[in-house]
């Protein structure tokens, strides 16, 4: 089967763009892929280990406010804690407008596709207003140099980071036999053992039992935070063995257990399935052909579990490149692939003020039902497309395709030419009639966004 | 456009439509009862203390120094020992008619921790705690699986969040009233022409104009009613909201859910929430003005996931709680009475010596509610609208 670019484009990468040339192989996109990271040198996110506010911070203005109650230094704590809080508003918007600008502006869109679909495979939401900005840094830490790595490798870094830790309630779990539970009040939490096993790393339909749910748990105490980082505190740690899908672990509570069973869960048939099928449902197919979900499986564990092989596979798969363009753009992508077919290059996004990044885009997102970063629970976003195309979306896509143009660039394209920077030489007649007959340019643009055709990938 | 347009045969190949609650063969049917519900989420925790003060309670004044003036606390007067908070004077018509009710001392099953995320999680999935949130459904859709004849009309959540009342199996629509749609019909023909090919875009597409326009049309209605009856049409998000959900439940629609924000009241309460209940009010006059004589059939209930302390704290607000009040309201509802054991205000009758102390589970007069409005057994309200829940005795909510 000769390679399709511009299928390559839509479907793996972020979209048609006037801007960059779509791929010329699978080579070349993996090549890319394994390459340097050029889109984030140009367009910088912050690590978390470096993204202030911290928490730390947050608490010490909170505590100087606090302190200065009744005393004639209240206002200047208040306005301190206040611009605090107003700066998380401004990181968290700068995150999504920069995290779009990469979608709109990479030559490398594959590179966009996988840091999203690991991040959304390892949802974190931010459960205090304070921890809002966190989560692009995170991501920009944690996953993006991992997506072609060992899978057990991602696993373990997630577990430990802090923003898991208190997403799944890992820092607060406390063996009951060990040397803190015995005495005071707390227990066992199994949140995090249990989204480990059926989200993380097995799937919900893999032979494990509430046992298996709870033997993990223990195993997994000790794993906490102490001033925000994460540690192992012997002192939470359940003593004794623990045993997980029948293998045996301790009977000394160590990290090294613990990393021990995310190994051995990482290497998991049950897990390779779950990544794979995932995969495929992700890029190809809400009911991939079981063939490439077992092939895909076959790749990983035998590489040892290592995602750049995972991705490799799929990507030299025949059944990855069925003409049938059978998924819809989540909200997300829907919104890039628009500014990217629009030509938006990164300036556009970096001179966003807070306001208009929620006018442009936060707002638009919410209503098309993806409000940024907050998902509905850790199970990430529906991936099927009937969860998508639903009126009110569709509404709001329509809406958005109408309007957003105009206020974008300063020049609208001719229609009949943005038909094919937006979907290609081959694309559908009807979108070029419709782009030629309609009353102005702007709802001519509108009918090419709006369109089925550019709404699937 | 007809319900039966939904029905779609083919489908582009890959593409998995078997799920869609827009291809469900019951779409055609509606619902088989006539009864309507309004569920309003009240977000932030209500203090049911200041909606629906205790006055006759000799503790109130000491705990409530700058939030209540004992001069005036009796002006709005409901039964000789509870006072409604000013704000929401202008619903004292529905409470005389017996059209508006509150229930006092309640709360849902949650304690302790007092977060705004679990309190909503827990209030919206309707069970007992924490571990019960692992199915990630809510109460209302467990109530529409129990029930025969429902279509993707039937239920509708309405507003910017996802509500998880509504999330679950059940085929239930949503829709944002900030989900504007004005096409022009050049504009919108091409649209059907471009998506004509793809039947999941070209139904979808055509049932967000339809919405749209009926939208358009029912401000326009709706409106004028709220003009004739109040001589006052409301603005913002919560009319908007408010109309839409009225002009639903005169056609196929029986359950509508939405929520109410800005109840969160740790500063300047007397300040900040008189907007929020002002909002809750014009609400309650919006819906009564759309429904029209569909009203008499109507039941609305409005909760929040906890109260607040009772003693306020240092900067004229409240902080998170655990007991607190509930309303009802509605052509359905028995009104005109403050519902509820009253626990008492001295510091050993507060929850853990600071909140009001819940005499009862919400989900307990909830339930007999959706007994009453549409026929479900107390057996399938105690195992799955809200498992777990010990309904007690039937405290009368409805007509």
């Amino acid at each position: 089967m000769p390679f399709d670019p511009i299928l390559a484009e839509i479907r793996f990468g972020t979209g048609l763009s006037p801007l960059t040339g779509p791929p010329q192989s699978v080579a070349a996109m993996l090549r890319a892929l394994r390459g340097t990271d050029h889109v984030a040198r140009r367009v910088r996110l912050p690590l978390y280990s470096l993204v202030r506010p911290s928490l730390n911070d947050q608490r010490m203005a909170s505590l100087a406010r606090n302190a200065a109650r009744g005393t004639d230094g209240l206002a200047a704590a208040q306005a301190a804690l206040t611009a605090l809080q107003r700066e998380v508003r401004e990181v968290q918007g700068r995150n999504l407008a920069l995290t779009m600008a990469r979608w709109a502006a990479t030559g490398d869109g594959l590179r966009e596709r996988l840091v999203g679909f690991w991040a959304d495979h390892f949802t974190v939401i931010a459960r205090n207003g304070g921890m809002a900005h966190m989560v692009t840094p995170f991501v920009e830490e944690v996953i993006r140099p991992r997506i072609l790595g060992k899978f057990a490798d991602l696993l373990w870094q997630v577990a430990r980071h802090p923003l898991m830790q208190f997403y799944l309630d890992q820092r607060s779990s406390v063996g009951p036999q060990s040397q803190i539970g015995s005495r005071r009040d707390t227990g066992l939490n199994e949140n995090y053992a249990r989204e480990l096993l059926e989200l993380h790393t097995l799937g919900v339909d893999a032979p494990y039992d509430q046992t298996d749910v709870r033997q993990l748990a223990e195993l997994l105490t000790g794993l906490t935070l102490r001033q925000d980082r994460s540690v192992f505190d012997p002192r939470l740690a359940e003593p004794g063995t623990e045993t997980v899908l029948g293998e045996t672990y301790g009977p000394d509570p160590s990290e090294a257990a613990i990393r021990e069973v995310l190994g051995d869960l990482a290497r998991h048939p049950a897990t390779a399935r779950h990544l794979a099928r995932k995969l495929a449902v992700h890029f190809v197919s809400d009911r991939p052909p079981e063939r490439l979900v077992a092939d895909l499986a076959d790749a990983y564990l035998g590489a040892d579990g290592d995602l750049g092989a995972l991705t490799g596979a799929l990507l030299e798969h025949e059944d990855a490149w069925v003409p049938e363009r059978a998924k819809v753009r989540l909200p997300f992508e829907f919104i890039a692939a628009g500014f990217r077919a629009l030509g938006v290059g990164p300036d556009w996004f970096e001179a966003l003020t807070l306001a208009d990044t929620r006018r442009a885009i936060e707002t638009p997102l919410r209503i098309m039902g993806q409000p940024f970063e907050h998902p509905p629970g850790p199970d990430g976003w529906a991936q099927e497309a009937a969860s998508w195309i639903i009126p009110q979306g569709m509404a709001a896509r329509i809406n958005w395709a109408m309007t957003a143009p105009a206020k974008v660039v300063d020049a609208l394209p001719d229609p009949r030419d943005f038909v094919v920077a937006a979907l290609g030489p081959e694309a559908p007649e009807a979108v070029r009639f419709a782009a030629g007959a309609a009353e102005s340019v702007g709802e001519g643009i509108g009918l090419v966004l709006a369109s089925a055709a550019f709404q699937r990938r | 456009m007809q319900r039966r347009d939904f029905l779609i045969g083919g489908a582009l190949a890959g593409c998995s439509l078997a799920a869609s609650p827009l291809v469900t063969p019951i779409a055609l049917a509606s619902a088989p009862w006539d009864t309507r519900l309004v569920v309003i989420v009240l977000r932030g925790g209500l203090d049911g203390l200041d909606l629906v003060r205790p006055y006759g309670d000799a503790a109130l004044a000491g705990l409530r120094p700058t939030l209540i003036d004992p001069a005036t606390v009796g002006e709005l007067d409901l039964d000789g020992f509870f006072a409604a908070h000013p704000a929401v004077a202008p619903l004292m018509p529905l409470w005389d008619a017996g059209d508006l009710g509150f229930y006092h001392a309640v709360s849902t099953p949650y304690r302790d921790k007092r977060s705004h995320f679990d309190g909503q999680d827990i209030l919206e999935a309707g069970v007992a705690g924490i571990e019960g949130l692992a199915s990630r459904d809510g109460w209302l859709n467990r109530l529409l699986q129990a029930v025969p004849g429902v279509s993707m009309e039937t239920a509708f959540a309405i507003g910017r969040e996802q509500m998880l009342i509504l999330s679950g199996a059940a085929a239930a629509s949503r829709w944002s009233p900030e989900a504007r749609l004005a096409l022009s019909p050049q504009t919108r023909r091409l649209l059907e022409l471009v998506q004509h090919d793809d039947p999941p875009f070209r139904d979808a597409s055509l049932a967000a104009i339809e919405i749209a326009e009926q939208i358009a049309q029912g401000e326009g209605e709706a409106g004028g009613q709220a003009d004739m009856m109040t001589g006052e049409v409301f603005r913002g998000d919560h009319a908007t909201v408010a109309r839409f959900a009225a002009a639903r439940l005169r056609e196929e629609t029986r359950i509508v859910s939405f929520s109410l924000g800005g109840f969160d009241s740790h500063a300047d309460q007397q300040r900040g929430l008189p907007r929020a209940l002002t909002a809750l009010t014009e609400t309650l006059l919006t819906l009564k003005a759309g429904l029209g004589d569909v009203w008499d059939r109507t039941a609305v209930l409005c909760v929040t996931e906890f109260g607040r302390t009772a003693q306020e704290n240092g900067t004229r607000g409240t902080d998170h709680g655990t007991g607190g009040v509930m309303i009802h309201a509605g052509g359905a509802v028995r009104g005109g009475r403050v519902m509820g054991d009253w626990p008492g205000l001295r510091q050993s009758d507060l929850y853990d010596g600071r909140d009001l102390m819940p005499l009862r589970d919400l989900r307990a007069p909830a339930g007999w509610m959706m007994r009453g409005l549409f026929g479900v057994s107390t057996g399938i309200i105690e195992r799955a609208v809200f498992p777990g829940v010990d309904l007690g005795a039937d405290p009368g909510l409805l007509r």
